[in-house]
């Protein structure tokens, strides 16, 4: 696969001038929408996440009415719900030196230069009201003895600013945000139309304005119209079929606004998370996380002579190799996640992984503050792991290895969540914005709630106050359903003799292999010749049994594979034209001597941004400009 | 390897719906039980026939979207585990394992193994919130909130929805879901405004959808996956009496 050169991406809709003051001015610069008029300006929000339940119930309380999706039986179950560890915000609530700059220093360090930094920026000033909010909500975070909130470590922070609610942030979090969307529903602000899938956004004189879903029960095919639509359905980890995503997070609602005209921007950047519990058979349906905050307190250590069949309490410590200790004193356990992740597969490659993976180990922990201290703090983890693997923590280390987590790449968007489809705003884990090469833990919940409770609705207005916009074309709406209705009937047309599952497990092996931990150019131009063949056996071979006009489970699958197997073409690409390692993407041909990612700001510091066309993609350059931190070598030595 | 299943299959929520006997092979003692599903569902597929639909999706026990009965009890044999994380390895191959939907009158059957629990939704979009808007709260420090009582809020709010208790329950009752919402939001500060009207209405919404009163037989407890106790109930009820006084 081959692409072209397209114009640059210069506007980005950021004020210009110091960044402290950025977001303060595009608001003040913002039109508004007067209530009234409101009332009368209907959204669509695609996905009940924290992303998509904050927006939406926020939108509904600032007098839009707003219509929402979400492919689970309730908006209660979207997959931020299994987020565990925790929430940054900057508060400086431990009184150990965090500031809204620091925060702001560590998320684009982390992210290895390549976000933007007025988002950034923007961010970590608002982190802070997110903790306030969810407070009043209800949300019942961690608590100390004298009544105020708690803090932890996470991965790339010297600061502890990681609010949390045991091992079930996300799950709190989430229940908030619902709960604010429920009273909306009530309140006949929002319709939630749960159990409904989108498959293609209707685009009509130039702007977003619907979507078509299928009604999962009843297999009904529908459009709905709005004068905005905004996109929260989350990421595409899924792609490489084995990750820590539920079972049905999928591409297919961003992929087809790609198929739109909504670019893709850096859709290689992928995070790899580098404690979860290793694979365990062939019939493995999906990766479990231990969370990252189990590196607060668990240290992380292999043999230090390969192949030693000791159990892990006969090692003394000087047989012992604490790998991330010993490379990175600094940061010590708490490197970033690509770092850890690269580290681990280092040893494991050496041969000095234990039974697929490494050991992460709480002797010392248990012995320095009692084990009652490491159950409070992660209990639930605890017996996670030892419900999976049949194994008891307390008395033996875990072992983990790295999985599939996160994506940083996503739709491109502009300051104000802007896609580049008029209408179409992006929110959360299915946009591109804030993580540059890599997502610190912690700042995944901390953004998709900034964007919902407080940048979406402070500026959807400025693009609603050219509206109404008119009826919506028939033919528009026409096309799309048509095009909808084509590809469930192709699915069920096939009746081939592979189960779309293979077919994802396949893809699934492609990319992790040649677009996973460590790239390269011939791996990836392998992947690039093996995933169209793969796509072509798919729409000969593909077996769906069932009608589309009942529950399916085998359709949907297989719909959100197809797509899949489109979108690995893309990130194959995206990975093979940056030629260079930075963050998540680990190029092998680009490393120093000692094996640490080399980056090339010369070349890349840029955001890639995809056109479809069809035919051959085309690339966006949106260049970075760093003017607050200056690019520098990524170290945690 | 080897199991017998015999599943309940139901084309509709209008089709009476039967137990089918199926024999699954090539199960490893590692595989979840929801894997062991898989296996049979690729294979059915391959074999022409429709796969059979159950719910799931975070498959690590926090979704709530997974929900069997199977040998009769919701979410199988181990205590405090949803269907998802049950492991073959607790499962004799010699003994049948039957399974089922959920079943309660509101909750009606979709299809297969997949029941309608959006009753649920209805009960906390009737009262289940706390009324503020983003933008308006103060500082997170403005009022501590001593350490037991966020604790018992946090018990109370680890509750996934799954719909367990309810299926569990001879009354087909949702007391225990929604005990749960309540005092959860009663621990905290910002739940107090709100609190005697926030029971009153859940508990009238939950009535007024079909599911039954709470005779305290306390299978609710026993089913729940999250451990959540009947003490729950009783707070609720304290509450409920104090707004209609
Ligand atoms: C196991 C795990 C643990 C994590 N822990 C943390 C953590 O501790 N801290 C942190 O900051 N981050 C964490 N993350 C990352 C974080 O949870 C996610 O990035 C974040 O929750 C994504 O939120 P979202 O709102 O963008 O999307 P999601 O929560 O993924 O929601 C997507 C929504 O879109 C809907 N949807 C998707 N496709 C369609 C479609 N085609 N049609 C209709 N609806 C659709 C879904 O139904 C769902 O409602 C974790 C991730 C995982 C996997
Ligand atoms: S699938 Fe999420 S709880 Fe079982």
């Amino acid at each position: 696969m081959n692409y072209t050169e397209g114009t640059p991406l210069r506007d980005t809709r950021a004020p210009d001038g110091p960044l402290e003051t950025r977001w303060e001015r595009r608001r003040l610069a913002a039109r508004l929408v007067s209530p009234a008029n409101r009332r009368r300006m209907s959204v669509i929000v695609v996905g009940t996440g924290l992303a998509g339940a904050s927006a939406a119930a926020t939108l509904a309380e600032l007098g839009y009415q707003v219509l929402s999706f979400c492919y689970q039986d309730s908006p209660r179950r979207a997959h931020s719900v299994a987020a565990q560890g925790g929430i940054n915000a900057a508060k400086n609530y431990a009184g150990d030196g965090d500031s809204t700059a620091r925060l702001f220093h560590d998320t684009i360090k982390g992210g290895d230069f390549r976000a933007r930094e007025s988002n950034v920026y923007r961010l970590t000033e608002v982190s802070g009201a997110i903790i306030d909010h969810c407070v009043a909500q209800g949300v019942p975070f961690a608590r100390e003895y004298g009544g105020l909130l708690d803090t932890r470590s996470f991965g790339g922070a010297q600061v502890s600013r990681t609010f949390y609610a045991r091992g079930q942030t996300g799950q709190q979090l989430l229940l908030g945000a619902y709960q604010a969307l429920a009273r909306q529903i009530h309140a006949g602000r929002v319709v939630s139309r749960p159990r409904t899938e989108m498959l293609d956004l209707v685009v009509s004189d130039g702007r977003a304005r619907g979507v078509v879903v299928r009604d999962l029960v009843t297999g009904e095919i529908t459009t709905h119209t709005a004068d905005a639509v905004v996109l929260a359905t989350g990421g595409y980890g899924n792609v490489f079929h084995l990750s820590t995503n539920a079972k049905g997070s999928n591409a297919t609602a961003i992929w087809r606004a790609h198929k739109r005209g909504a670019w893709f921007a850096n859709p290689c950047f992928t995070q790899i998370h580098p404690t979860c519990i290793p694979v365990g058979g062939d019939h493995q349906s999906k990766l479990t996380l231990m969370s990252e905050s189990l590196r607060n307190d668990g240290r992380v250590w292999v043999p230090a002579r390969p192949g030693d069949p000791r159990r892990p309490a006969e090692i003394p410590e000087s047989e012992r190799d604490y790998f991330l200790e010993r490379r990175y004193p600094r940061f010590g356990n708490l490197v970033p996640r690509d770092i850890a992740a690269r580290a681990t597969k280092a040893v494991c490659d050496e041969g000095k992984g234990v039974g697929r993976g490494v050991y992460l180990d709480f002797a010392d922990a248990i012995a320095r503050l009692g084990r009652d201290v490491i159950a409070e703090r992660y209990g639930n983890l605890f017996e996670m792991y030892q419900r999976i693997t049949a194994e008891d923590p307390y008395s033996t280390p875990m072992r983990i290895y790295p999985a599939v987590h996160y994506t940083m790449g996503g739709l491109w968007v502009d300051y104000d969540l802007r896609s580049t489809i008029p209408g179409l705003f992006v929110v959360g884990e299915a946009n591109f914005s804030d993580h540059g090469a890599n997502r610190l833990g912690a700042s995944a919940l901390m953004q998709g709630l900034a964007d919902g409770y407080f940048v979406l609705p402070a500026v959807i207005g400025d693009y609603l106050a050219d509206g109404p916009f008119g009826a919506v074309s028939p033919e528009a709406v026409d096309e799309a359903e048509d095009s909808v209705h084509a590809t469930v009937a192709a699915l069920l047309a096939v009746n081939g003799d592979r189960t779309p599952e293979s077919f994802h497990r396949e893809l699934g092996r492609v990319m992790w292999d040649h677009c996973g931990m460590e790239r390269s150019a011939d791996g990836l131009a392998e992947a690039l010749k093996r995933i169209p063949d793969l796509r072509a056996d798919f729409w000969r071979r593909v077996k769906v049994t069932g009608s589309g006009s009942a529950l399916n489970q085998t359709l949907e699958h297989a719909g959100r594979v197809a797509d899949f197997l489109e979108l690995a073409e893309l990130m194959c690409l995206d990975a093979l034209h940056r030629a260079e390692s930075c963050g998540g993407h680990f190029r092998a041909e680009s490393q120093t001597p000692d094996g640490e990612a080399r980056r090339d700001d010369e070349r890349f510091a840029y955001v890639a941004a995809w056109e479809h066309t069809g035919g051959t993609p085309v690339l966006h350059r949106e260049e970075l400009a760093f003017t607050a931190v200056r690019p520098s070598e990524r170290s945690y030595r | 390897m080897k199991y017998t299943l015999r599943v309940w299959r139901q084309n509709g929520p209008d089709d009476r719906g039967r137990l089918v006997e199926y024999t699954v092979d090539g199960i490893t003692p590692d595989m979840s039980f929801l894997e062991m599903l898989d296996v049979l569902n690729e294979r059915l597929l391959l074999d022409g026939d429709e796969s059979i639909a159950f719910d799931h999706d975070c498959r690590e026990g926090i979704c709530g979207m997974c929900g069997l009965m199977i040998n009769g009890t919701a979410h199988g044999p181990q205590k405090a585990t949803t269907t998802c994380q049950l492991h073959m390895r607790e499962f004799d191959p010699r003994k049948p394992i039957t399974i089922e939907p959920w079943r309660a009158r509101p909750f009606p059957v979709v299809r297969d193994l997949v029941v309608d629990r959006s009753a649920l939704d209805r009960v906390i979009e009737s009262g289940g919130h706390v009324g503020v808007h983003a933008g308006a709260a103060p500082d997170a420090h403005a009022v501590p909130v001593p350490k037991p009582d966020a604790d018992r809020a946090f018990a109370a709010a680890a509750c996934i929805g799954c719909g367990a208790c309810v299926a569990a329950c001879p009354n087909g009752s949702a007391m225990l879901f929604t005990a749960a919402k309540a005092v959860h939001l009663a621990a905290l500060p910002p739940g107090q405004p709100e609190r005697g009207t926030r029971a009153l209405t859940m508990v009238q919404t939950q009535d007024d959808l079909g599911f039954g009163g709470c005779t305290q037989a306390g299978e609710c407890a026993t089913a729940c996956p999250k451990e959540i106790g009947t003490d729950v109930i009783a707070l609720l009820n304290r509450d409920v009496l104090w707004k209609v006084d």
